[in-house]
């Protein structure tokens, strides 16, 4: 059992307080959800955990313990992945390739690299797209590729930043069902940044929203639901994020 | 038809020379965002390193005196190892500078090995004789073809296979791809940065000591010169290829040679003198149509 933390962090972009002593944890097989409207943060925080962003204050923490400076890469070697927005493959390279690189860069051989590779793309469902070039996969596969790339090396922590953008309700579900096995069958943490806060109300078990750069509410879905301060961070954008919880097996 | 396979090896073997030195800046450019016009002095300096450093009129040859078999790893483990050590030295701190700054700091180091060089050995082309035995011509389909060429042209072919089997079947080659593609990507996911930037240093600057050794087999002489005007059409070709693809870079860099022997040729006799002038305005026209270059690479799209 693990814990991935942010202690206290806070970011500041030349005078722009872009986070503010932010607390969160997320543990080994669990989904935890961050919300919030548009800058309130979550791509910044995702950022320090993935040491992308060295926090101004504060610190990320693995197991309790603060991590030293490190860079995204050293990150990601302690078993901290992330995906991006909009999937940020190598649109050139075959699919496989992407994931190769990923489990090369992590200090595995080409043929262990290889074969976990291929045994991926299997477990999402996606082994006939080995072959493809990324950039001519289709919006859908090419997040669950991103994903796939993600998971490369059995991470213990996975963070997903908006991984269901512009997905219709039904390719939603399918990605939920794939992120409850990252968690369930994987034993994976899961930070999931997502707009769609019907699908993140569903999957999660802890919910953390952000406004402006501070948590400002957290707890279970249900208490999100109910919470003054979250309805009142979403007024004006609640038409477009807050909607219909889609249907989810299991 | 001698005349037209006369014709036909002259625009191979300048467009192979483009092609090369077009790789050696569309690998670096792929990697760092870097426009290395150092790259042109890095070819002289590789020509320089088969002599011994004097002022004299009479050129004291080095390594020149070589056989091939040690020569031909000679220049190009110095090409290499000065645009490593360049890549130490001066680009690692520019690493997180804007594409200009790089850029800039690129024509100071060229100037640099370049007045280096000018004072270790003057201003004056030294002759110095690299493989003599290419000189020879050989009969080739009733043509009288310097081997020279031929032999350009061959090498040229090899290291671009060589390059595509680097790059498809290595470790260092997948890694490679991915971060010409997206460097910080490649990054985040644990691709040894600094070994793949220092490999594409290498590799340029092996294509560099290549270059060197063609030019000063053709040319017979050393001249702290000799790479700008190479460094010039190659860079353009990189340019029009789409800075970033490497496939485009050596395209152009055969487009570039072909277009030129072939004005040489089909230009009145009053306009020759004036070809480049014609080759860079075909450049424009080029670049007016497709601004992105021909095969547009990912240079102008957003790193993350």
């Amino acid at each position: 059992m693990k814990t991935l933390g942010a202690d206290r962090v806070s970011v500041a972009f030349a005078g722009l307080r872009a986070l503010s002593g932010v607390t969160l944890s997320v543990a080994s097989g669990r989904i935890v959800g961050l919300i919030g409207p548009n800058g309130a943060g979550k791509t910044t925080l995702v950022n320090v955990l993935t040491g992308f962003q060295a926090p101004t204050e504060g610190a990320v923490t693995l197991d309790g313990v603060p991590l030293p400076k490190l860079g995204p890469h050293e990150v990601r070697r302690r078993g901290i992945a992330r995906t991006f927005q909009g999937g940020r493959l190598f649109r050139d390279l075959p699919v496989i390739d992407n994931l190769e690189v990923t489990g090369v860069g992590l200090g595995q051989s080409r043929a262990a690299a290889i074969a976990e590779a291929r045994a991926m793309l299997d477990w999402i469902g996606i082994a006939p797209l080995a072959e493809r070039i990324a950039g001519t996969l289709p919006y859908t596969d090419e997040r669950r590729v991103a994903i796939g790339r993600a998971l490369m090396g059995r991470p213990d922590f996975v963070l997903l930043d908006e991984p269901a953008a512009g997905m219709s309700a039904p390719e939603a579900a399918e990605l939920s069902a794939l992120i409850r096995r990252i968690a369930g069958e994987m034993g994976c943490g899961v930070l999931l940044i997502e707009h769609n806060v019907g699908l993140v109300l569903q999957l999660c078990d802890h919910i953390v929203v952000l406004d402006s750069g501070s948590v400002i509410e957290q707890g279970p879905p249900g208490v999100i639901r109910a919470s003054d301060k979250v309805r009142h961070a979403y007024m004006g954008t609640a038409a477009e994020t807050d909607l219909p919880v889609p249907e989810i097996e299991g | 038809m001698p005349g037209l396979l006369q014709i036909l090896l002259d625009a191979l073997s300048l467009g192979s020379l483009y092609a090369l030195g077009a790789l050696g800046i569309a690998l670096i450019f792929g990697v760092m965002r870097l426009v290395n016009f150092a790259h042109g002095d890095v070819i002289a300096f590789c020509i320089f390193a088969l002599l011994w450093p004097s002022v004299d009129v009479v050129p004291i040859v080095f390594a020149g005196q070589l056989p091939w078999f040690l020569l031909i790893p000679f220049v190009l483990a110095v090409g290499a190892g000065l645009s490593v050590l360049a890549e130490l030295a001066v680009f690692r701190r520019f690493r997180h500078a804007n594409p200009a700054t790089m850029m800039i700091a690129s024509f100071a180091l060229g100037f640099v090995i370049r007045y280096f060089l000018l004072m270790l050995f003057s201003s004056r082309p030294k002759s110095v004789q690299i493989l003599p035995g290419l000189s020879q011509p050989v009969e080739l389909l009733g043509a009288r073809i310097p081997l020279l060429q031929v032999v350009t042209i061959l090498v040229t072919i090899a290291v671009l296979l060589a390059l595509v089997a680097v790059l498809r079947r290595t470790r260092f080659g997948l890694e490679m791809r991915a971060a010409a593609e997206n460097f910080t990507m490649a990054r985040m996911l644990g691709v040894r940065a600094n070994r793949v930037i220092m490999g594409a240093f290498a590799m340029s600057g092996a294509l560099a000591g290549a270059i060197a050794l063609i030019l000063g087999s053709q040319t017979g002489t050393a001249d702290i010169m000799m790479g700008s005007s190479i460094m010039l059409m190659a860079f353009i070709a990189t340019v029009i290829g789409g800075l970033g693809s490497l496939f485009g870079a050596v395209l152009a860099g055969f487009l570039l040679g072909g277009v030129s022997v072939a004005m040489q040729f089909a230009l009145p006799l009053e306009a020759r003198p004036f070809r480049d002038a014609f080759v860079y305005g075909a450049v424009i026209l080029v670049l007016l149509w497709r601004p992105q270059g021909l095969l547009s690479g990912r240079a102008a799209k957003e790193r993350v």
